[in-house]
């Protein structure tokens, strides 16, 4: 138990660091704010319209393959600590590796559909443009 | 009680110091040694001997900079963001343990622990890349999201064959369980671990987030003074942790000769192995594009690491009947 307590206390101190760091930086810092500064950054011409633009939705898809995948992971951890088990040791290994080859066979398919290649190559234009939009639908 | 309190107070503080030191060890480590390998001398002036206080240097100088928050940015979220990479390699470093009672917070799932506050870190650079309502910082706080969550799978999977090899989930139940025998039944597993790891920490070859020929400096491009440099100071920390974790889970951590007295100091060495290796990777690869730095992950370490569990699980089966 003190070893949460002690997490607790480490967070303490990183919140702590961090308010010190900030009382610091308000007492050191200059400051003389003038609208040139404060502009958005944007390789010194003025900014075009806002900051929040729209992104490639390719982005998505790591992110679903990341959940399916993550979820597996959850059950690896507990595994761990009954495969030395003598009744539950083959029998937990052969379903782990039915339950990891399914998810196998669906990153292989990610994969074939072209969701893992960042832009469509030219040779195989017409197919991949077909496939792609089905693939993301799902 | 009160006994109890003046305990954790006093662990707190050794977890801030080690937090405060050893990023500023690896940091000048990674100045001499890049310098050395690309034949110059590296920073030679601050302190007098070799430099040593350059880092201290830069901390000044970060302080007196012109705190600016701009006026198109999500105020609150932008300011709060550099806090959270710091207390999720805060909350890391505190469950490594040096040696078999040298840790500073003895929790019983330390591994799950320091792979799930990981995820801290990864959501205060979305924060910084979204709050500060630039194109650069948002582009690459969504590279920095998909490249987090791709390599935090392999990574997820190495340390989870490290955790059935030795039938624990706590860092020292591991490093207890190590036998020199890992060194060759674990290397898939290490290598996956240390490239997912120098991508977890964004550092080269996989800055694609912070390419500064594309993208400035990622999502820290309107970050100044002492908020950009605990984003610094996270990067670092991120090293000492991984370093030291591949260190605990793949070289024993303290074991070695005289272990009872230094078993402190080769978990250090082992750590320091792996970050000169990191700031090593760094120099010797250039820059991977945007999507082979997704296809090294999905179709090179998520397969490895995968084959790395099943040879683990096999052979904890058939060694343990």
């Amino acid at each position: 138990m003190t070893g949460y307590l002690v997490l607790a206390g480490v967070g303490l101190a990183g919140a702590l660091l961090f308010v010190a760091a900030m009382v610091a930086r308000r007492l050191l810092a200059p400051r003389a704010p003038s609208l040139a500064k404060l502009t958005t950054y944007e390789s010194g011409v003025d900014p075009v319209t806002g900051g929040w633009a729209q992104s490639h939705i390719r982005y998505v898809t790591y992110a679903f393959l990341y959940v399916v995948f993550a979820v597996d992971a959850v059950y690896l951890f507990p595994w761990a600590l009954v495969l030395r088990d003598h009744r539950l040791g083959v029998v937990s290994l052969v379903e782990m590796g039915i339950f990891i080859a399914v998810l196998l066979v669906g990153l292989l398919h990610a994969a074939r559909r072209g969701l893992l290649n960042w832009a469509d190559s030219p040779q195989e234009g017409p197919r991949s443009s077909v496939a792609e939009p089905a693939g993301e639908k799902r | 009680m009160a006994g109890d309190i003046v305990e954790i107070v006093l662990r707190a503080v050794c977890v801030l110091a080690a937090f405060l030191v050893l990023p500023l060890l690896v940091g000048q480590t990674e100045h001499k040694v890049m310098a050395h390998m690309q034949g110059r001398l590296g920073p030679m002036e601050a302190g007098g001997f070799h430099g040593w206080a350059q880092l201290v240097a830069d901390g000044i100088k970060f302080s007196q900079k012109e705190d600016i928050v701009p006026l198109a940015a999500d105020k609150r979220v932008f300011r709060i963001a550099p806090a959270l990479g710091i207390v999720s390699y805060l909350f890391a470093l505190a469950v490594i343990p040096l040696g078999p009672h040298t840790v500073g917070a003895d929790v019983p799932g330390s591994l799950v622990w320091v792979l799930a506050v990981g995820g801290i870190g990864t959501v205060g650079t979305l924060m910084a890349g979204w709050g500060s309502g630039n194109k650069y910082s948002l582009l690459g706080g969504l590279r920095t999201a998909a490249q987090l969550v791709s390599y935090e799978l392999p990574l997820i999977l190495a340390c989870a064959s490290f955790a059935i090899a030795a039938g624990s989930l706590s860092l020292v139940g591991i490093a207890h369980a190590w036998t020199p025998w890992w060194l060759l039944w674990q290397l898939p597993g290490a290598l996956v671990f240390l490239v997912a790891a120098t991508a977890e920490l964004q550092r080269p070859p996989f800055d694609m987030p912070v390419a500064d020929s594309e993208l400035v400096m990622g999502p820290y491009t309107e970050y100044t003074g002492l908020r950009f440099a605990l984003f610094l100071l996270a990067e670092y920390a991120g090293i000492v942790v991984m370093s030291l974790l591949l260190g605990v889970l793949y070289l024993g951590g303290w074991t070695g000769p005289f272990d009872h007295q230094i078993g402190w100091l080769w978990t250090l060495l082992k750590g320091a192995i792996f970050a000169v290796l990191i700031i090593w990777i760094r120099v010797a690869w250039p820059r991977l594009r945007e999507d082979q730095l997704q296809r090294v992950a999905w179709l090179g370490l998520v397969p490895l690491a995968l084959l790395q569990l099943a040879i683990t699980a096999i052979g904890v089966v058939v060694t343990s009947r």
